[in-house]
């Protein structure tokens, strides 16, 4: 054997090393050992199937629920309201939040008012939108868009005010006007912390999902959740919850690629 | 070796470039306001290259913001190229300590940045455009950068990087290049690698270079003259003239003048910036460590 040399730092350093293999082995072990600890739970016959069914008995109501109960369908309709609901608080508050970020008055304007408005429930405006709104699809779209909207103001304006003062004085020394500085710098610089904005708030939105299904729907994912607990249906609840979990992680996955695509810059390191 | 303290402020006998006349800045307002700069008199002639030292706190920063237009005075005049500053403006180019750079566009972009923005408002010509090319090419060979020109700044070393903030802020051809602490954040052999790098571009560009500095040996090796600067209020102390030669090389660094300067200097530095109270305590403690 080679003399060893300086001993390698363990595991459990603080901030420590780690290969890569250790780290997929050690995150298959987080991911699975629930699953099993769920699994031998449920089989163990301790706990009684409606309180806990077990992870077989999950995937054949899952599969049942995608033959003959448009679970395809569910899962769509669902998609579409927090994408629809979320894309539409991004189109609002990109431009407010990069405005808020940007000029002093606006913040002050808007600022105090938006923190305000962000610690109401959103469920609590479910009789508002009713009663404004109506029941279709609109009103499901408005309760995730009241969910994500004034977080997503807050957040963009701060990933705005995060573009180092260098940055932006060094475009102004070289002659920039104000469109420019927030066309050119500002916006440039913040577009990797706005992507991720992004993303983090559609995972919000999400959240907001079975809420909005409470308003008179008759689909989707969240109302198949609430109609399961109607009839005591525990494997379904398992089911959709699941199913939502996963739609996330897929999303998630996807705007990190699209990250990466969209700034190599970030991912060249020298 | 002239010492004159705040009386003669002309630093050139040529017309000034950068006029600094009765400036004083305050920041905050009501009870909290704290005097930054006081009654400021400074004249830099064409083509000169200054060096500002000074304690923490003496306003050295502030001064060159305020030539720069990035910070407001409070009173007082500043002329720049014979316009009185009112905000910032291509014709003074400033080099950031750090963190300046675009990292979302290429070396040659960010070279590139100020004729991109000329050009989006359709202020080139063509002929021009070709022009500016040219100029950037000749930058990036000058600053040794040819090889990377297309790599993106978090991609290079602190010095690589300060030599594109240098090219980029010489791109317009500014006439006043204003530098605050450039090297500050570069290590000891990198950095002497740019003082002669910038002494070089000083020569080539015969730019008017504002350098603002808290290392003494750095003012005095790249300085004609060293503007020593005082905190609470901050304000000019004093100004020496460089007894070295106009071409500067790492050698002169060790003659007997520059030493006796750099002396001269620190302890100006010191007696001014309330650090003499922290040697008094310090040799107290030395003594009582002897008994």
């Amino acid at each position: 054997m080679a003399t060893p040399g300086n001993a390698r730092p363990g595991f459990w350093s603080v901030r420590g090393p780690m290969s890569q293999r250790s780290y997929w082995v050690f995150a298959a072990i987080g991911l699975l050992a629930p699953l099993i600890a769920w699994w031998a739970l449920a089989a163990s016959g301790y706990v009684s199937k409606v309180f806990m069914p077990g992870p077989g008995q999950v995937l054949t109501r899952a599969l049942a629920w995608f033959r003959s109960d448009n679970l395809t369908g569910d899962a769509l309709i669902s998609i579409y309201r927090v994408t629809a609901g979320w894309a539409l608080s991004a189109v609002f508050a990109l431009p407010i939040g990069l405005m808020i970020g940007t000029f002093r008055p606006v913040q002050a304007l808007l600022e105090p008012l938006t923190d305000f408005i962000r610690y109401m429930p959103a469920v609590a405006f479910i009789p508002l939108v009713m009663l404004w709104i109506g029941i279709d699809e609109s009103s499901k779209i408005a309760i995730i868009f009241i969910g994500t909207f004034f977080q997503m103001i807050l957040m963009v304006a701060e990933d705005v005010r995060r573009v180092p003062a260098a940055q932006v004085e060094a475009a102004q020394t070289m002659g920039a006007n104000r469109r420019e500085l927030m066309e050119l710098v500002l916006l440039q610089s913040a577009k990797p912390a706005l992507l991720d904005t992004m993303r983090i708030t559609m995972g919000w939105a999400w959240t907001y999902l079975v809420v909005a299904e409470l308003v008179a729907a008759n689909s989707g994912l969240g109302y198949s959740i609430l109609k399961a607990q109607r009839f005591l249906h525990t494997d379904k609840i398992f089911g959709g919850i699941i199913i939502i979990g996963l739609i996330g992680l897929i999303t998630d996955q996807l705007f990190r690629l699209a990250h990466r695509k969209a700034f190599p810059w970030m991912y060249r390191k020298a | 070796m002239d010492v004159s303290e705040g009386v003669n402020t002309q630093v050139s006998s040529r017309a000034p470039k950068v006029s600094i006349r009765g400036l004083s800045k305050i920041f905050g307002e009501g009870p909290g306001a704290t005097v930054a700069l006081q009654n400021i008199d400074l004249d830099i002639g064409e083509h000169t290259f200054i060096t500002l030292v000074g304690a923490s706190g003496c306003g050295k920063s502030t001064l060159l913001r305020i030539v720069a237009g990035l910070e407001y005075h409070s009173a007082g005049e500043v002329i720049a190229n014979d316009k009185a500053v009112t905000g910032p403006g291509a014709d003074r180019a400033m080099v950031f300590q750090q963190y300046s750079l675009f990292p979302w566009l290429t070396v040659m972009e960010n070279i590139r940045f100020s004729r991109k923005l000329a050009a989006n408002r359709g202020e080139f010509t063509s002929a021009e455009v070709e022009a500016a090319s040219g100029r950037a090419d000749t930058l990036l060979n000058l600053m040794g950068l040819r090889a990377a020109a297309d790599a993106f700044p978090n991609q290079l070393s602190g010095g690589m990087q300060q030599r594109v903030a240098i090219a980029r802020a010489l791109m317009p051809r500014p006439q006043i290049l204003l530098m605050d602490e450039p090297f500050g954040a570069l290590d000891a052999q990198t950095r002497e690698v740019m003082h002669d790098l910038i002494q070089y571009v000083f020569h080539l560009e015969k730019s008017t270079i504002v350098f603002v500095t808290h290392d003494v040996e750095e003012a005095i090796y790249l300085g004609q003259r060293v503007v020593v600067m005082a905190p609470r209020p901050g304000r000019i102390d004093s100004i020496y003239d460089v007894p070295l030669p106009a071409q500067r090389f790492q050698d002169m660094k060790l003659s007997p003048g520059f030493i006796g300067l750099k002396r001269e200097i620190v302890e100006r530095i010191r007696e001014t910036s309330g650090m003499k109270t922290d040697l008094e305590l310090l040799e107290k403690l030395c003594g009582q460590l002897k008994t």
